[in-house]
This record gives structure tokens, C-alpha cells and sequence, in this order.
């Protein structure tokens, strides 16, 4: 056969069946062999090339979960009844949907666009934005924001300096376009992600409980239909070769597999989708992403009637001498596929009309078992669509714990060379302080976050860098939701298990800390390449983990998205398991802000939790350049009752502002809450040290979790403790608010007795780090054109 | 193709409190172009000011009878060509120019604000003078912004103080003010500066402007987004707290007094 595109059209399966010989670029496609021949098998004939391309994308690692899928199970098999009360759509769908009462529902995901991401920059972090998306709108929900949880290499990586203008600048571009307030999110830097830069996108929709769709193609007779943007050479293979591979500098450039953006098409057609919701035109309905029509063809086939006619020359094309192949696989964005009874087909292309969308109708829904499609009235697949979708291979991985992780586990920061000189006095203390703000990874990223619209749709209750996102459902009664993100790669690379439930606990406090109570997961699981045993070891051991905490917690997973070969030249990036949780507000007027307020002087400043030795993976040790021993330990049991103890003090207005202690510890939470107004404190460490049997240096910097500082005014402190005692939750009162002195305060048993930092000071070094290297956004920038 | 309001779907879902009173029968269109992100958030503050929003389509000529028209922000048609080039095209903008421009008849033309893409698709329009072209520091940007309300006169801004400091978001790319050195010495001669940036200048506007008007007075544009800031917990901060700023409110508390025939 040769490569020509007659050659691919003429392909039929008439030809396939009578020309068994021919060889077909099964391995080019991203097959293993013994995936080729269990296709050969299914069929009891060779592929025709459309059909090769179909399975190609969608028996890919990114399509068809095939090395995961046997311990992603667990999420659904770790389930209680009463976990599920709520869950109005679980794992499967394109997003999981949780009741939120009163006739609303909400439905989030975190998705990776990882790879692309690092190729070309721009489009890959928009396109993820775009495909997060049209997840949303295809259960019939209105997208209501999106959050980003990033992870580049070094900051000071030219690596870096390429990659995430970009990435912020596509987010930026394509989320702005689609009026979506990015609340929230994360900003990592760590050389691990050099050359793997993390890009994972969430998106939060709403909808009443009545326009709940799903994607299947039920009703045969009913018309199936292709609409928004037309079909093109982009994203060709996006699946399969690129994100279902590891990078190898040996290999050509692979851009030509990233998808293009179009926001402006995406725009409309969420209004045009959210018009054939309200209007009741459409019987399913599934977003074209990875592995565009074939996907979505096949998906929406095998969960319907079971089977689908359609006349492939009917797709409408960007570029007229696309093959077949090439159609089927096309990731071309801001297309949509629905099933339309013929009743329904001239009100649809009204709604089309209306909003200018461009659609073809592609044939129809048939119960034969099926999925043909056909190119000019040639038959070029005729598969049973559960076969492409559904039966793609399942491996069983082999794994096994690394060697190295007992000797990693045992090099504990106490003991290590990093710990030799630690800071003791009152001057060293107040310095590490702000050498711990200016760490890239607990700096301001507001020069990021100033990039997006984060007021649009005007129901933003909370948007980074508070500790969740928050934002308003119903205008009428305030009901909402708040969303966090959250993981600790390193602590998932000293323990995967750990470190999975450690993102879990604090996505779940901020989630509280914010006032909100939380109710679902959606997870992204970043990894290296699962054909590595040891790699494969530290996903099963954090899906375990997740699983395992999530029943504890007792809120489920309701879907996500799974990242494999994330590994340069055999170098694999630390396991990063993205937990999101979603909580919900019953008047979002209630949420808990993270900063000390203006008018708040003199407000009594708790501390929340016990603080034990433990350094190891912190943010602290990695400014000493260690990483060893155990991350800090998770007690869920204590997060709940945390949990308890922020959201009742939200809902009863004890609190007027909270946050979370983790990456920095309780310094880094007190800057920041003394950073967010620019308002002061005053706190003492001596209580702490001697109830918790710690050291200065431990007090401020160990990241024990189960933690979170409150500031509430005088009158409310004997409620509060009340309600901290009954529970027996530890609660320390460690200062006060200072609006006056303009500066963070610090006394205990150290040499020197006590250390202050000023906030403008402190401030001028926490918010430079990331100007300094990209360029500033607004004054800088102007002043060096200026002079 | 031709609709009516109760079609589109943009505003028909909006559940905000309804306003009392006598002043809801000041009828506001907020004009929906694809594209448009802010149309929502524009017929919400309506509503707050004490009017009655009433959505209106780009392709619909008709004005259905409102006594003004809101031009909201977004990305008209993706701002591909140029920002508001392509929407200035809409047959509404036939009507709205012919109600609201230098030819109009009566003498008291049609009360029009355009903001941020509003405000591009109106100077492309050739109501208001002027271009908008990319910040100069080149990047979108997001940001509680400072304002000075530099003309009371005018329809939106009449329960203003003269020289009222006030905070609002601002969002754009596209935001830098420019116009030629004599028609800028003309807006500054005559007044029509409506809104000037307070400090750092956030896009290299010239002179800082943020907003002007037309000769007549009722078409005005403005850059950063008063439909945001006009309910507390979801403005920008201010000094009583995080979300709580409301500043943008008056301008819609403005126009709808001025359509009910009050006065500051």
C-alpha cells in the first residue's frame, strides 16, 4: 500500500477483506503488535486504514486507560451507598454531577494537557482549557470557571523562561475569550518538570437537575449530527503518539499532533449547546477531543442502541485532502456531536442559524450492532463500536516498590548535611522567614493570576490566592460552591501512598478553611511512564492511597483524568496525583476569607491542630536542596473534625478570616495572611513549643498537617473554644491581629526573644521573584520602556 | 434572522431579586453580539440600579423601545480583525447609530454606554473618537483600578461627585486610548475626558483617559468594568473588605434617574 491519500479512500472493507497481506502502519500509529493482532482478531479480517486509525486513538494510553483502568477501579469499588447519595453521575461520563439541592447540580473535572503543553505552549495550554470545557457543556451544564493547577521546571531554567509566558498566555487567551473567572489553581516550580511541565485545567458548570445529559445515541432513526468548527489537520494522532509516549530528543519535532484554538468558536458554541439544552433538541450529545470522531462516533454508539450509519464525506473540512484516516482522527477542537430525532431537525438548524454555527448531518442511529461509516457510499469501517470504545486492551502492569525508596525514606533532613546549620536565633529565624517568601513556590503569583478574568459572570465570591475558589450558583438564595486543588509532589515521591492522601486532606481543608463543605473529587494523575515497574508502583500505590482516603473522608471520586510518560529521556517526573474537591456553600455571603482584615486589628489570631518534627519533603528542606525521609503523616480523622470546626465557624460567623497551614508551615501561613491586606501580627511560640514538645525552628516551618490559623474578634473567642473543646480538637490562641504596626511579630523561647519583619519589606521581596525573571506585567515593563 | 428578546437565551435565565418601584420602567437594552461575555453582569447591574434589563440581539435592528443601550464587553466575533471591527457591522448598530449619533433628530438622543469591547465597537462606530489599540505592556491584565470621575454631565454619571475617586476592575488587551493630537486636545478642551486612571497608567492610555463622551453627551465609553463592582462580595476589594466595592453601581443609578427624569 502506499501513502497516498487515493490509496487510503479506495481502502474499503471489501478491499481489506480480499487483500490480507498488505501491510498497514500499525506501529507508526502508536500499536503494539499484539494490540494489531487482537484487532485482526475482533474483525477476522485485516483493519481498512480508517479502521486501524479509530482503534490506533482509541485503544492509546490517553483514550482507553489501559494501564490504569485495572486500579482505577477502585475509585468505584471503594464507594459507599452513603458516599453516592449525592452523586448524580459518577465515574465514566464526561464529568461526574453531584446534587447541590434545590433543584441545582454541579459537575467538575481536572483534565492534563501535559504534553502538548511542552511542544507548543500557547495552544496546548488553551486547548486544554477548551477541551475541559466542552467536558462541562456535554453534560448539559453552563461552565461557570475554570482553575489551573501548574507545574514548570527550574524558575531560572531557559526551559522554563519558553514555557510559561505561554502556558499563562493561553489560558489567559482562550479562558478570558470564553468568559470563565479562573479562580484558583497552583503555580509549582521544581526541576523535576523540566521538559515535563504540568498543565492540568479544571472546569466547574452548573445546571438544574432537569437539563442533565448524557452521551449516548439512544432512538434509531434518529439523526446524528456534527457541529461547530470544521474538521482539520490539527491535533492529528494527539492521542496516540504524543501524549500516550515519553519525549526522546532523537525523535522529530512533534507539533504538527497539537491542536489550534479557536475561543471565539468555543464561545458560541456553548451558548448554542446551552440553547438545544433549554429547548430539549437533542437526545445525546459528546464533545470531540481526544480522538475526535472516532471517539465520539464510537462512545456515543456502544452506550446508546448499539449502532450508527454514517456518511463520512459529509464532515465538513478545513482542508479538503484530508484522508479518512485522517478525518476519523482529527483532534480539531470546538466540535460537537448530537443525536436529533427528525422531529427535531429543523428547530436545531434554526438554533444553529441563530448562532451562526456550522453543522452537517452524518447519517444515523441504527440497532444493528454496528458502527459503519462509509466514504461515498463505500463501506470503510464496519465494526461493533464496543470494541473500539469499550474492549480496548487492559494490562496488568508489572510493578514492584523501587529499591531506592527504603534508602530515600531513611536520608531523614534531621539527619542529613542540610540540617547542619539550622536558623536559632532571633535574626536567623526572622531571615529564614523571608528567604522561605521569596522561595519560588510560596511567592506571589499574581503576575500570573493578573492575566485572567476572574470577575466575569460577577458571582466570584473567592478567587486565588484566597485558599479555595468560591463561586455563587443561585443569585436568588447564595448557594455555591468552593473548589481547591492541591499536591505535594514531593511528598508523593517519598511516599505515593501518603502523598496522595496528603493531597486529598489538603485540598479538603482548603476547601473548609474557606467555609465550604465538601462533597466530591476529581483527581489528575500526573505519572511517569507506566512500562516502568517502579513507576508503575508509585501510580497504584497513590490510586490506592486516593481510594483509601476518599472512603475515609467520605466524599467520592467522580472522575478525572489520567497522565502517563510524563518522562524526558528516561527521567520521570515526581508522582503528582491533582486532587480537586468541591464543597458547597449554602450562602456564599458566608465564605471565610484568607487574609487579616483592614478593620480587623486587635482580632484574636488561633492556631488550629498540633505541630509535630516534621520537615521531611517540606518547602524548608528544599531550599537546603534535601529530599528524603517520610512526608509529614495523615490523619483524616482530624482533618474531618478541622473540617467541622472551619465550616460551622464560617456558617455561625465566628471567624473573619482562615487559612490553611501547609507547604512553609505556619510561617508561610502568617505571612500570607498578613500579606493579603498588608495587616500585621503579633504571635508568641512559647505555648506552642511547650505543648508540642518542638523547637522554634520546627514551630515555623514543619508542615504537619491538620492545621489552619482563624482570626476572630475578641467577643467570639469563648464560642469558638467551646466549640474547639467539645470536639477535642487542639486550639492554641497564638497572638493577635496588629493593623497598626504594619509588620509580622514573632516572640518565643529563641535567643533574641523576639523578631519582626516589616510587610513592606517582606512583601517587596515575595512579589519580585516572578517578575524579576519574566518580565514585569504593568510598571516594570512600561518604566524600562520609558527610559 | 430576526428574534425577539424573550429568544435569546442570555438574560431569560438571569434570577436575580426583581426591583420595586417607579423607576423599573426605565427600560435598558444590553445589546448581546457573539462573542460578548459581560451581558449578563451588564443586565444584573441594571437591575441593582433599579431599571429594567432588556436584552437585545445583534442581528435584531429593532431596539425594541428602550430608553438606553448598553454595549457590554467581551470578544465580539473573537476581536480576530481588530477589536469591535466586525460587530460595528451588526444591524443593531444601524439603529443605535441613527438614535444616538450626531444625526439624531431629537433632542435628547439615546443615552448609550459602551464598555471595554462596548467602548472599541463604539469608536469604531464613529460615535465616540478615538481607537483602542494593545497595552502597551502587551499582556491581558486583570486588576482593581482607580478611577476619577472627571464629567458629571452626562447621562450615566450624573449622581457622581465632580473629581470622585472610585474602584473598579479592569480586564483587557486591548485597552490603550489613542487618538490624534487634535481631537485629544478638543476631548480635553471641551470636557468629554469622563474617566481618567488614578496612578500608575495601566495600559499607556493617552492622558491616562479611561473614558470619554461624545459632543452631545449621551454616548459614553469606558475601559474597565463598572458592571462589576455594583453588589458587595463580588466587586473589587476596598477598605471595608475583600469583594466589597459597589462604585460601579452609580452609574446605573445614574442612568436610570436620568430616564425617570431626576437630576443629581
Amino acid at each position: 500500500m502506499t501513502q497516498s491519500s487515493t490509496s487510503f479512500n479506495i481502502d474499503t472493507v471489501e478491499n481489506a477483506s480480499t487483500t490480507p497481506e498488505t501491510e498497514l502502519p500499525w506501529a507508526e500509529l502508536g500499536l503494539k503488535e499484539d494490540e494489531y493482532h487482537r484487532i485482526v482478531q475482533i474483525l477476522g479480517r485485516r483493519p481498512t486504514a480508517a479502521e486501524l486509525a479509530m482503534y490506533s486513538v482509541m485503544w492509546s494510553e490517553h483514550c482507553s486507560y489501559k494501564s490504569s483502568k485495572v486500579h482505577l477501579r477502585q475509585f468505584g469499588e471503594k464507594v459507599t451507598e452513603e458516599m453516592k447519595k449525592d452523586l448524580m453521575v459518577g465515574i465514566g461520563e464526561n464529568a461526574g454531577v453531584t446534587n447541590l439541592g434545590d433543584g441545582w447540580a454541579v459537575t467538575f473535572k481536572i483534565e492534563s494537557h501535559n504534553h502538548p503543553s511542552y511542544v507548543e505552549p500557547y495552544q496546548g495550554a488553551a486547548t486544554g482549557i477548551g477541551g475541559i470545557v466542552r467536558d462541562i457543556i456535554s453534560m448539559g451544564a453552563r461552565p461557570v470557571a475554570v482553575m489551573d493547577p501548574l507545574r514548570f521546571g527550574d524558575i531560572d531554567h531557559p526551559d522554563t523562561k519558553r514555557v510559561l509566558p505561554g502556558v499563562v498566555s493561553g489560558i489567559g487567551g482562550y479562558g478570558n475569550s470564553l468568559g470563565l473567572p479562573n479562580i484558583g489553581g497552583e503555580v509549582v516550580f521544581d526541576s523535576v518538570y523540566q521538559q515535563n511541565p504540568l498543565v492540568n485545567a479544571l472546569a466547574v458548570g452548573v445546571l438544574k437537575h432537569e437539563d442533565l445529559r448524557l452521551a449516548n445515541a439512544s432512538g434509531v432513526g434518529n439523526k446524528v449530527v456534527l457541529f461547530g468548527a470544521r474538521t482539520g489537520g490539527d491535533g492529528i494522532g494527539g492521542a496516540s503518539v504524543l501524549a500516550s509516549e515519553s519525549f526522546d530528543d532523537t525523535k522529530p519535532s512533534k507539533r504538527p499532533a497539537v491542536q489550534v484554538g479557536d475561543p471565539f468558536a468555543e464561545k458560541v458554541l456553548i451558548e448554542c449547546c446551552l440553547e438545544l439544552f433549554h429547548s430539549e433538541l437533542v437526545e445525546g450529545i459528546q464533545d470531540l477531543g481526544a480522538a475526535g470522531i472516532s471517539c465520539a462516533t464510537s462512545e456515543l454508539a456502544s452506550n446508546g442502541e448499539g449502532g450508527m450509519h454514517v456518511e463520512l464525506t459529509k464532515v465538513l473540512l478545513r482542508d479538503p485532502t484530508l484522508t479518512p484516516g485522517e478525518i476519523l482522527m482529527s483532534e480539531s477542537q470546538e466540535r460537537m456531536m448530537a443525536v436529533v430525532t427528525p422531529g427535531n431537525a429543523e428547530a436545531f438548524e434554526a438554533v444553529m442559524g441563530k448562532w451562526g454555527v456550522e453543522y452537517s448531518w452524518l447519517g444515523e442511529v441504527t440497532d444493528t450492532g454496528r458502527l459503519i461509516i462509509e466514504w461515498d457510499g463505500e463501506t470503510i469501517v464496519d465494526v461493533d463500536p464496543r470494541t473500539v470504545a469499550h474492549d480496548g486492551p487492559v494490562y496488568e502492569r508489572p510493578y514492584h516498590r523501587p529499591d531506592w525508596q527504603d534508602d530515600l525514606q531513611a536520608d531523614t533532613f534531621r539527619i542529613s548535611d542540610a540540617a547542619a546549620d539550622l536558623p536559632a536565633t532571633a535574626e536567623e529565624l526572622g531571615e529564614a522567614v523571608v528567604e522561605l517568601m521569596s522561595s519560588p513556590n510560596m511567592t506571589d503569583v499574581s503576575w500570573i493570576t493578573d492575566q485572567y478574568d476572574r470577575f466575569v459572570g460577577g458571582n466570584t465570591a473567592l478567587s486565588q490566592p484566597d485558599d479555595a475558589g468560591v463561586i455563587r450558583v443561585d443569585e436568588e438564595t447564595g448557594l455555591g460552591v468552593g473548589l481547591a486543588t492541591d499536591c505535594n509532589g514531593r511528598y508523593a515521591y517519598l511516599d505515593p501512598y501518603t502523598g496522595a492522601q496528603l493531597a486529598l486532606a489538603e485540598a479538603y481543608r482548603n476547601v473548609a478553611t474557606s467555609g465550604a463543605v465538601p462533597m466530591a473529587v476529581s483527581d489528575c494523575l500526573n505519572f511517569g511512564s507506566p512500562e516502568d515497574p517502579e513507576i508503575m508502583w508509585q501510580f497504584a500505590e497513590a490510586v490506592r492511597g486516593l481510594a483509601d482516603g476518599c472512603k475515609t473522608l467520605g466524599i467520592p471520586v467522580t472522575g478525572g483524568n489520567v497522565s502517563l510518560y510524563n518522562q524526558t529521556a528516561g527521567r520521570a517526573i515526581h508522582p503528582t496525583p491533582v486532587v480537586g474537591v468541591m464543597g458547597k456553600f449554602d450562602d456564599v455571603a458566608r465564605r471565610t476569607p484568607s487574609g487579616f482584615q483592614r478593620w480587623a486589628d486587635g482580632q484574636a489570631i488561633y492556631l488550629l491542630g498540633t505541630t509535630a518534627d516534621e520537615l521531611d519533603g517540606s518547602e524548608f528542606a528544599r531550599l537546603r536542596g534535601h529530599l528524603g525521609g517520610l512526608p509529614p503523616k495523615v490523619d483524616l480523622a482530624a482533618e474531618k473534625t478541622l473540617g467541622e470546626i472551619l465550616i460551622n465557624a464560617s456558617r455561625d460567623g465566628m471567624i473573619d478570616s482562615a487559612h490553611d497551614l501547609s507547604e512553609g508551615g505556619l510561617a508561610a501561613a502568617l505571612a500570607e495572611m498578613s500579606l493579603r491586606f498588608g495587616v500585621g501580627s503579633r504571635t508568641a511560640l512559647d505555648e506552642l513549643c511547650e505543648r508540642d514538645g518542638v523547637d522554634p525552628f520546627t514551630a515555623l516551618f514543619s508542615e504537619s498537617q491538620g492545621r489552619a490559623l482563624v482570626a476572630l474578634p475578641r467577643s467570639e473567642e469563648l464560642r469558638f473554644t467551646d466549640m474547639t473543646s467539645a470536639r477535642r480538637f487542639p486550639a492554641l490562641r497564638l497572638g493577635v491581629v496588629d493593623a497598626v504596626s504594619g509588620g509580622l511579630e514573632v516572640s518565643g523561647p529563641f535567643e533574641g526573644g523576639s523578631f519582626g519583619i516589616g510587610l513592606d519589606e517582606l512583601k517587596e521581596v515575595w512579589s519580585s521573584v516572578i517578575p524579576s525573571r519574566f518580565g514585569g506585567l504593568v510598571e516594570a515593563e512600561i518604566a524600562t520602556r520609558q527610559q | 434572522m430576526t428574534t425577539t428578546p424573550t429568544d435569546t437565551p442570555l438574560i431569560g435565565e438571569f434570577t436575580a431579586v426583581t426591583p420595586s418601584g417607579p423607576l423599573e420602567g426605565a427600560r435598558i437594552g444590553v445589546i448581546t453580539f457573539p462573542g460578548t461575555l459581560d451581558d449578563r453582569d451588564a443586565a444584573r447591574a441594571v437591575r441593582l440600579g433599579g431599571g429594567t434589563p432588556v436584552p437585545l440581539w445583534h442581528a435584531d435592528q429593532s431596539l425594541h423601545g428602550v430608553d438606553a443601550v448598553i454595549l457590554p464587553g467581551g470578544f465580539s466575533y473573537g476581536d480576530y480583525l481588530r477589536a469591535g471591527a466586525i460587530a460595528r457591522f451588526a444591524p443593531v448598530m444601524d439603529t443605535v447609530v441613527k438614535e444616538a449619533g450626531a444625526a439624531a433628530a431629537s433632542s435628547s438622543p439615546l443615552p448609550v454606554l459602551g464598555i471595554c469591547n462596548g467602548f472599541q465597537v463604539l469608536t469604531e462606530a464613529q460615535l465616540l473618537p478615538g481607537s483602542m489599540i494593545k497595552n502597551d505592556h502587551l499582556k491581558f491584565i486583570c486588576k482593581d483600578q482607580v478611577l476619577r470621575v472627571e464629567n458629571t454631565e452626562t447621562a450615566w454619571t450624573s449622581q457622581f461627585t465632580q473629581d470622585e475617586l472610585i474602584t473598579v476592575p479592569m480586564k483587557n488587551q486591548d485597552g490603550q486610548y489613542v487618538v490624534s493630537a487634535e481631537e485629544l486636545e478638543a476631548i480635553e478642551a471641551e470636557g468629554r475626558v469622563v474617566f481618567r486612571y488614578v496612578g500608575e497608567n495601566p495600559n499607556g492610555s493617552r492622558n491616562h483617559i479611561a473614558g470619554v463622551t461624545n459632543e452631545r453627551g449621551n454616548v459614553v465609553g469606558l475601559m474597565p468594568h463598572p458592571e462589576h463592582a455594583v453588589e458587595a462580595g463580588y466587586g473589587p476589594d476596598d477598605a471595608t473588605g475583600l469583594r466589597e466595592g459597589t462604585d460601579g453601581l452609580t452609574i446605573f443609578t445614574s442612568v436610570v434617574s436620568s430616564l425617570a427624569g431626576g437630576s443629581k
